[in-house]
Formats: C-alpha cells, sequence, structure tokens
C-alpha cells in the first residue's frame, strides 16, 4: 500500500556501519497529523533513522518515501522540519539573523519577528546566539521548525535542556504543528513526557522496531500486569496479605499483582473482607514498565 | 543562486562580527607598508620608479599571506560547523551542498578582496607619493591585486576540500598548514634541489618551467613578473618567465580555483555528517 501523499513511509530499512547492522528491516508510517513517539535506548538507532530520512546518510536496503520524494531530494527537504539533539549555530550571529538565513535558504518569505515571539525570543532576538543559555537555543531550533508548514516535522530529544515551563511550550507548538497537519515524530527519552503527548509509540531496540502501536494497544499486547495497593486498617495487613497472595510492602500496605483480566476479581475478593481494607488504590501498567518490557530489560 | 548568495550574507556578517575582516586587513596593510618602506633602496641602482620595487616586494609578500589569510578562512568552513554541531540542520535545508561552498567562497573572496585592496593600494599610494609612478607600474600593482585575489581563492577552495576530508577542525587547520608549507615552500626548494641536480640539462631547459607554473603560488609570481619587465628585473625572476608562453601563468591560476572548486564540492559531498 504505496501512498504517495504519505508524510514518511519506511519500508525494510537496513542500514550498517562498517560491517555491524543498525538498523534492521524497519517499517514505520507516521499519517498526517499524527504524533509519533520514537523511543529507544542511546545507540538504538533513533538519530540514525532521522539522519537516513533526512538524507544525510545512505541506506544500504530498504525504501524511505517522504510525500512520495526519495530522502535528500529537493521536494523531501522542502517537506521536511528538523531539530538536531542538542541543536546549536554559528555563535556571531543573532537570532534573528539565524532565522533570517533558514527563511531564505527554505525560499520562505516568513514572519521572522512573529515566530520569535512564538517562541519565547522577543527580547533575545537581536542579541548573539553566543549569549543564548541552552533552552534559548533550543527554542531557536524549535522556531526554524515551525517555518513554512512543514508536511513531516523530525524531533530529536527536543526537550533536552528545556525546563518544565518551556515543556509545556514546546508540547503546545507540537499540537499546533499536528493540528496544521504535519506528521510529527518525537525521538525522546522522557517517556512520561511523550506517554500523554502523542498518538503512537514506537520502540527501536539495538536497530529493530520491537513495538509500534498506542500506549493502550501496547498495554494489552504487553499483558503486564495491574498493581492494586490496599491498605489495612488496623494491623490486619498479614490477613490481606495471606488471602490475597499479595506482598505486605509496610507495616499497613500490601501490594498485588495481577494480569488485566484477573483484575475484577481481585477488586471483589478484596471488597468482600469489608472494614478490613481502608483504601485500595490502582496502577495500570505506564508507559515506563512497557519500554522496559519492550526494550529488552524485563527479557531473559 | 538565492541560496548562495543567503549564506554569503550570513558568513559575510560573521567575518565582520568576529573581527575577521578587521584583522585580515590589518595585517596586509602592515606587510604591505612595511615592505614599501624596507624596499625603497633599489629605487635608483635599477632605474625604476618606487612602485615597481614596491610591487615587486609585494608579490613576494602576497605568495606567502594570501595563501596564509585564506587557507585559515577556509579550513574552519565545513570543519567548524561540524564540529559544533550545526552542519547537520544546515543541510537538512534544501540548498545543495555546492551552493553552500558557493555562499560561503564568495564572502570570504569578498572579505579577501576588502584586506588586498586596502593593503596593497595603501602601500602602493604610499610608494607612489614618494617615489613617483607611471602608467606600467600602476598596471603593475592592479594586476597584483587581482592575482593576490586569485591566488587566495585557490587556496580558499583547498581549504574547503581540507574542511570537508578531515574528522575536525583541528584536524583541517593542521592539514591546511601542511598544504600551505608544501606549495609555498618546499615545493621551490624540491625544484631549486633538481634544477641544482640537473646542472643545465633538458629538465632544467623544458620541463622546469612547466612544473613550476603548475603550482598556483608560482604561477602566480610568474603573472606577476612575465607581465612587466621592470618588476622581473627587480626580482630576478625573468629567466623562468621568458621559458614559457604568456598564456601558462594565467591559464594555471585561473584553472586552480576551478579544479578547486569541483574537488571541494566533491569531497562536501561525500561527508556524512
Amino acid at each position: 500500500m504505496d501512498n504517495a501523499n504519505s508524510p514518511l513511509q519506511i519500508r525494510a530499512l537496513d542500514k550498517f556501519r562498517g560491517r555491524t547492522q543498525v538498523l534492521h528491516g524497519i517499517d514505520l508510517d507516521i499519517a498526517p497529523g499524527e504524533r509519533l513517539a520514537l523511543l529507544g535506548h542511546n545507540g538504538a538507532g533513533k538519530s540514525t533513522m532521522i539522519k537516513a530520512v533526512l538524507g544525510l546518510i545512505r541506506h544500504e536496503g530498504g525504501s524511505i518515501r517522504i510525500c512520495g520524494a526519495a530522502p535528500g531530494s529537493a521536494a523531501a527537504r522542502a517537506a521536511t522540519a528538523f531539530l538536531p539533539e542538542a541543536v546549536s549555530f554559528h555563535p556571531a550571529l543573532t537570532g534573528h539573523e539565524q532565522l533570517a538565513l533558514f527563511a531564505r535558504l527554505s525560499g520562505e518569505r516568513a514572519d521572522i519577528e512573529g515566530l520569535l515571539e512564538r517562541v519565547g525570543l522577543g527580547e533575545a532576538m537581536h542579541r548573539r546566539i553566543g549569549a543564548y543559555s541552552k533552552g534559548m537555543r533550543q527554542r531557536l531550533g524549535l522556531a526554524q521548525v515551525l517555518l513554512g508548514r512543514p508536511k513531516l516535522a523530525l524531533l530529536d530529544e527536543p526537550t533536552s535542556g528545556l525546563d518544565p515551563i518551556s515543556r509545556q511550550d514546546l508540547y503546545a507548538i507540537i499540537n499546533e504543528l499536528a493540528e496544521q497537519g504535519a506528521a510529527v515524530l518525537i525521538a525522546s527519552h522522557a517517556l512520561t513526557e511523550v506517554e500523554a503527548r502523542t498518538d503512537r509509540i514506537a520502540i527501536l531496540r539495538k536497530g529493530v522496531k520491537v513495538a509500534d502501536d498506542t500506549l493502550a494497544g501496547l498495554s494489552a499486547q504487553a499483558g503486564l500486569p495491574v498493581k492494586l495497593r490496599v491498605q489495612a486498617s488496623g494491623a490486619r495487613a498479614d490477613r490481606i496479605a495471606t488471602e490475597t497472595g499479595g506482598r505486605r510492602i509496610n507495616g499497613a500496605s500490601v501490594e498485588i499483582l495481577c494480569s488485566p483480566q484477573q483484575k475484577m476479581a481481585e477488586l471483589r475478593k478484596i471488597a468482600a473482607m469489608g472494614d478490613a481494607v481502608a483504601d485500595i488504590e490502582m496502577v495500570p501498567p505506564r508507559l515506563e514498565d512497557l519500554y522496559r518490557h519492550y526494550s529488552g530489560e524485563d527479557r531473559k | 543562486m538565492r541560496r548562495a548568495f543567503a549564506i554569503a550574507r550570513a558568513e559575510m556578517l560573521i567575518l565582520r562580527r568576529n573581527r575577521w575582516l578587521f584583522m585580515a586587513t590589518l595585517i596586509m596593510l602592515a606587510f604591505a607598508l612595511a615592505l614599501s618602506f624596507a624596499g625603497s633602496a633599489p629605487t635608483g641602482t635599477l632605474g625604476v620608479d618606487m612602485l615597481t620595487v614596491s610591487v615587486a616586494s609585494m608579490t613576494t609578500l602576497s605568495v606567502y599571506l594570501a595563501p596564509l589569510l585564506a587557507l585559515m578562512m577556509g579550513f574552519d568552513a565545513v570543519a567548524g560547523d561540524r564540529d559544533r554541531g550545526s552542519l547537520a540542520l544546515l543541510l537538512a535545508y534544501p540548498a545543495e551542498r555546492a551552493e553552500i561552498l558557493l555562499g560561503k567562497l564568495m564572502a570570504h573572496l569578498a572579505a579577501l578582496a576588502v584586506a588586498m585592496c586596502i593593503g596593497f593600494g595603501a602601500a602602493g599610494a604610499v610608494a607612489a607619493w614618494f617615489g613617483g609612478a607611471g602608467t606600467e607600474s600602476l598596471m603593475a600593482l592592479g594586476r597584483l591585486v587581482l592575482t593576490s585575489i586569485l591566488l587566495g581563492a585557490v587556496f580558499l577552495v583547498l581549504g574547503y576540500a581540507l574542511s570537508a576530508l578531515s574528522s575536525g577542525a583541528t584536524a583541517a587547520a593542521g592539514l591546511s598548514a601542511g598544504v600551505w608549507l608544501v606549495f609555498v615552500v618546499l615545493y621551490d626548494l624540491g625544484l631549486l634541489g633538481a634544477v641544482v641536480m640537473d646542472s643545465g640539462g633538458v629538465f632544467t631547459q623544458k620541463i622546469f618551467p612547466w612544473v613550476m607554473v603548475a603550482n598556483p603560488a608560482d604561477a602566480f609570481r610568474l603573472w606577476n613578473v612575465a607581465a612587466s619587465e621592470s618588476v622581473a628585473l627587480s626580482s630576478g625572476m625573468a629567466g623562468a618567465a621568458s621559458a614559457l608562453p604568456g598564456w601558462a601563468a594565467p591559464l594555471s591560476l585561473l584553472l586552480w580555483p576551478a579544479l578547486g572548486f569541483l574537488l571541494a564540492c566533491a569531497a562536501f559531498r561525500r561527508l556524512e555528517p
């Protein structure tokens, strides 16, 4: 199903570095307006894949199509925006001059001042980048992503070096991009951040794509246990632990792990214990657990 | 072309900001003036005006200084961006790599031209004021400025090629120093040795002038010398110049920048940031 309008279509992508294969038959699609989180350890191949999509490095097998065009072609580069990891610029230029250069290179008549205001660099736009903080450089990097309405935005670790408020702003801008119809790929380590802010999650492990689904889909496939934390009233924690087969974690609490299917049965059993139970808390598997599951830390 | 101009504009800003333009002009001015004054002694004995002598000594100066200034700008062109981590982003924009190099070349050449015009121009004006100048010596000065810019272009593009080929800016700087040493110093020493060994044989008669003109630094010298008899007289290079057809040195000095640029583009295209 080759679709020329798909912002990004990767098929059976192989990439070698010397003799070592760093990407193994990767398939990946992103739809317009979709936000995909690309997760993986350092060296899992995230940045390599992004560089291959940008046409900065050659790949040995498979195909990449950006809106139907080959990576590195003029059409592909015009459709793509890129935010490199730890973005940097020439320190002698001002933010305004740097963004003006990018606008001229992409042939856009952009509202440079407006864009810089949008990312919170209104005050600093005529200062030299050499005097910018890491967060300010990251914001400038983000401003150039917004140049010229990209069809595909590739963001490599976009939140590194940003304070929590800036992160909020960043995700607001990412949502804006997606609403305008851009396919957004976010390579990240910050699991808790991308959990609620992306539509789909792909996990790379040693150059192999080991997962690619929505958060709910991944949870169901992984079959990770739900955690029930029961707080006993009085000194009845021991009794609860023996009756439910759970584990005492402190004087008054018991932790029970059960599969999603058993969850209701467990809850009924606990409810039947009456006032021995003071409180109950239910913790579904988080992205962190899923990530650990899929990226192999749980596997023998 | 529009993209090359965009790059050139930003590069020009950078050269002005980091005081490169100012320093290069200052260096050219200081050396050219010093040589003009120091070289004013032999005017009477050779029977030429002072500007001619001044141009002859500035030709020798330019052989050393133009390649040096050019390489100092060129070595950082690709490797600097790569070390800083800004190259990948630049290459993700729809500008061809040749356009990026062309833009840098335009800015760097303009900076060299400013430094050369001010440096040699001021020294020439001083020499003309104190020791007189004729049409021929003014022509020689103009030729010196133009050929110096061409010589600079050769080493700019060679610098770009080294910059794209080397693993980082430090390595590129080292390689550039090596290239300068080979073209400006060792090449001539080698030729000199060969001529001495040959002691006036076939090599000295037929081959030596061609081998010499193949080096852009020597082609620069020969062009300036051959075009002006009095400059040749005062620099003592008339022998080699007369053994070659008039087009040899200009051809060499015009071919080198073009070939060097193609080489730099090829090296830059191979680069994976």
